[in-house]
This record gives structure tokens, sequence and C-alpha cells, in this order.
């Protein structure tokens, strides 16, 4: 891989965010904006549920994690849709750019783009709710790393179905996420699910990450194979996703449509 | 030869878009692609560039194959303009070339960018956003961002389309100039007929994805007895399948 060509492609991303001060504000808004509609509620839960009572903001805390794997697959997706609509994909395609070195770009700038959402909001919900998902502590970073892996791995596919689909397939990245959630066990205990719903979210990393996120906030204790357990999962996930996006690419060559992909 | 096509053929579904093309390029020469709309051109050019797989044939670029040899040592060498595709619009002009100047791994991009910005008289609306820029001011752009590299090959698909007369002429002549000086193998698909004749060396006419002729314009001309090329191509164009 080379890195000059990686910090080519993230440096045109940093252009566009540095060249409108809407893009910066809209990175920051809505993480800000979860922030205060999940600190009410939480703080609404606070007060009224026993389940809660032990400890204030996992619900925000949730939020926030869950919010950083929204941001960072969003990211991905975002920036490869920016190529389409701004017709620039058959320019970045015929330059000597590897597949590897466009995913290492998009993959290092998604974690920029979510973390200018981010640490914002966690940093404005600690004085405004008494809550700071830095009380995780060196835990977080793993819990992270695989929300950041995961986030990346939606990406990738969503990403691969633009390449299969073409532009159509924009409404599905917007929505990816949410198909997700419900299975996620991010705002509740996984034995809320079904018992056959929850034999699928444990396939789902998210379901370990937010399970021992609640584990540490309510029980003090951190279990570090639970997190290995998620990094795994996720790390699975993610050469799932390359490989869909190095077949989805073969596949468009194959179709033609990397040529002509845009409005 | 530089580049060479061999059996060349791309079939979607049930669509034949190019059939059985065979032609090659010399080193420095400028090869005209003409040919009415839907004619197998451009699926000719995304096959040379790798955007799109062969069905059947080969693509020879300095007796390497695209398919086989590494992607990026291939496009290193190889570049391409066209109406049709856009640089990102929310960037600068600069910050476009110096993007691009680093995806093609140009050693001295600051003096790169400047030499190639005064030649093609870029400077004035340097720092203007790409997508503010009159339609001359973006196909200039967009032909300094397939020189950034100093390409061996150049791909231009149709690159004075929407110009107006005093453009069209200053990109024709900045073309004819670049390929004096830095030899440069081009191909050139266009439907200015007049464009044809004062750049291509000799042209290839397709029509339903096959070429139906090939020569210098003056022996299609004279082959066809017509007066000018522009005359010719409405010939073969409308008529039927002469010779291959």
């Amino acid at each position: 891989m080379n890195l000059g060509k990686i910090y080519a492609l993230a440096l045109r991303h940093l252009y566009l965010i540095g060249n409108s001060l809407p893009r910066i504000i809209d990175l920051i808004y809505w993480p800000t904006v979860q922030i205060f509609l999940w600190g009410f509620i939480s703080k609404f839960f606070t007060l009224n549920s026993d389940y809660y009572s032990n400890t204030v903001g996992i619900i925000l805390t949730a939020a926030i994690l869950y919010d950083f794997l929204f941001r960072v697959s969003i990211s991905f997706n975002m920036m490869f849709l920016e190529e389409i609509w701004s017709r620039n994909f058959t320019n970045l395609f015929i330059a000597p750019i590897k597949l590897n070195e466009i995913i290492a770009s998009l993959t290092l700038t998604a974690i920029l783009r979510a973390l200018i959402g981010m640490v914002p909001a966690a940093i404005i919900a600690i004085p405004l709710f008494g809550v700071s998902v830095f009380a995780l502590g060196l835990p977080l970073l793993f819990l992270l790393l695989s929300l950041y892996l995961f986030g990346v791995t939606l990406g990738l596919l969503v990403t691969s179905g633009l390449l299969r689909f073409g532009p159509s397939f924009e409404n599905i990245a917007w929505a990816s996420l949410f198909f997700l959630a419900p299975l996620g066990c991010i705002y509740y205990p996984l034995d809320i699910l079904p018992i056959s719903l929850q034999f699928v979210a444990k396939g789902l990393p998210l379901v370990h990450i937010f399970e021992e996120m609640r584990n540490i906030l309510l029980n003090d204790v951190v279990n570090y194979f639970d997190i290995f357990k998620a990094i795994s999962i996720s790390i699975l996930y993610f050469v799932l996703g390359v490989i869909v996006f190095y077949v989805s690419f073969f596949g468009a060559k194959v179709r033609g449509t990397l040529i002509n992909m845009g409005e | 030869m530089f580049i060479q096509i061999k059996n060349l053929s791309k079939k979607y579904k049930d669509t034949l878009a190019v059939n059985n093309i065979n032609f090659s390029i010399e080193k420095n020469k400028t090869l005209g692609l003409l040919g009415p709309n839907g004619c197998g051109k451009t699926t000719s050019i995304g096959m040379m560039l790798g955007l799109i797989k062969p069905t059947s044939g080969e693509i020879l670029i300095d007796n390497k194959n695209i398919e086989t040899f590494k992607r990026d040592e291939i496009l290193n060498r190889i570049n391409f303009a066209s109406p049709y595709i856009e640089l990102p619009k929310k960037l600068t002009v600069r910050q476009n070339l110096e993007v691009y100047g680093r995806l093609y791994g140009i050693k001295d991009l600051k003096s790169r960018i400047n030499e190639i910005s005064e030649d093609l008289d870029i400077k004035s609306f340097f720092n203007r956003k790409t997508g503010e820029l009159s339609s001359g001011q973006k196909n200039r752009v967009s032909l300094a961002k397939s020189l950034i590299n100093k390409p061996e090959i150049l791909f231009l698909d149709e690159p004075t389309a929407s110009l107006d007369p005093d453009i069209g002429d200053f990109v024709r002549t900045y073309i004819q100039r670049y390929r004096a000086k830095n030899q440069v193998t081009v191909l050139l698909a266009s439907h200015n007929m007049s464009e044809v004749e004062r750049l291509c060396d000799s042209i290839i006419m397709m029509k339903n994805g096959e070429i139906i002729d090939r020569g210098t314009c003056e022996e299609i001309i004279k082959k066809h007895g017509r007066n000018n090329l522009e005359e010719t191509f409405l010939k073969l164009a409308r008529g039927k399948n002469e010779s291959r």
C-alpha cells in the first residue's frame, strides 16, 4: 500500500469538509442533538426506573457509542457517494490507486469525520447531564475499535451495493444501520429479545459491545473475554465486507457500470 | 505497436456492444475513434481504461495485457479527459490538481501544477471551486488533470464538446502543441469532424459495435468519393457496412 495515495484520497475529503462550514456544522449538529434527546430520556429513566437507578447515563453512553458507529458507517458511505454525486467516479477509478488503498483511505477518513461529531457531543454530555463516556475507562478504546470496524464493514457492504446496483442503492445507504439497530440491543439488554432473535443477535458484535458497556457501568466489572469476542466478530465481518467489496467491484467491471456511474 | 486491440468484444446480456474489433496505434500517433452514438466508442474506451472487463479479446499496452499486468503501473502511464465526467465540484482547481497529482505520485507536484496551469491558462481561477467555473474553464481544468502525470497515452472523449469556437480552437491547438512537444499517443473520440481532420493521423469508423472502415482521413474521404470527413461520416453512419 502506498501511503501517499491513501493520503491523497483522504485529502480530497478533508478539503471537502474544510471548504464548507455547513458541512462541519452538519458533522457536529446531529450527534449533539442525539445527546440532548437521549440525555433528557436518560434523565427521566434514571429518576423513574429501578433498573437504571444505580447508574446515571447508561442510555446516554449507549447513545454516544451508537452514534459513533452510525457516524463511521455513514461517513464511509457519504465519501463514496460524494464521488458518484460529483461524477468523479471515472477519474478516481482510472487513477493508479489500488482498491485496498481506496478502502484504507475511506476507513481512515471515516474515523476523522466521526470524531469531529462525537468528541464535542461527548464533552457536552459531561457538564450538561453529568455523564461521561470516558467513565468506561480503557475498555472504551476496545469498544470503540469494535464499533469502528463494524461501522466500516457496514460502509463497505453499502458501497458494494452502490457498485452493484448504482446510485439507486442510495436510500439503502441511509437506512442500513436502522436494519440492525433492533437486534443490536443498544438501549436494552439481550434478554428482552425473543429467544430466536437472541440467537441471531449474538452473531452481531453490537450485542457484545453494548452488553459489556452495561456490565461495566452497572457492575463495575470488565469482562475482557466479551470485548475480545466483540472485536473478533467485528474483524470477521470486516474481512467479509472487504471480500464483498472486491466481488462487487469486479462485477461492476463486467457490467460496465463504473464508467457511467453518476446521478 | 504501442496499443494493440485484438479481437475485442463486449456483450451485455443480449446486447453486443463491441464486436470483435482489431486495431493498433503506433507510439506518438493520434487515432480518431468515430461513429454514431451508441456505436461502441465509450465501451471500447472503457475497456482500454480498465473500467470494463472485455467479454473476449485482448488489450495490450506496450505489449502488456491490461487485464493481467499490474493495474496501477499501467494506469500511471495513461490518463483520460471527457466533458461527461467531472472533478469534485466543491474543491478548488488547485485542490483538485493537488489531489490528482498526489494520486499519480507526481514528484515535483508544485512546479508541475504551475507549469500546466500556465500552459492551459487556468491560473486566474485557480482558487475558485471547480463547480463554479464555465464549461470552457472546466474543460481546461479537466485537460490539466488528464496531463498532470505526463501520460504516455491520452484518451480524449469529445474534448471540445459544448465549447465556443474560440475555446475549442484553443484546446485543439494546445493538444497539437502538447503532442508535438511531449511524445504522447492519443486516442480521440469525437463527433467534430474538422477536429478529427486536424488532430488525427488516422481514424477508425465504428458502427453497431464493429469497425466499418479505417485509414487516414484523406484515404477514407477519397475512398467514399466525398468532399470532406463530415460527408463521409454521414454516408457511413447511414449506409450499410462497407469494409473492415
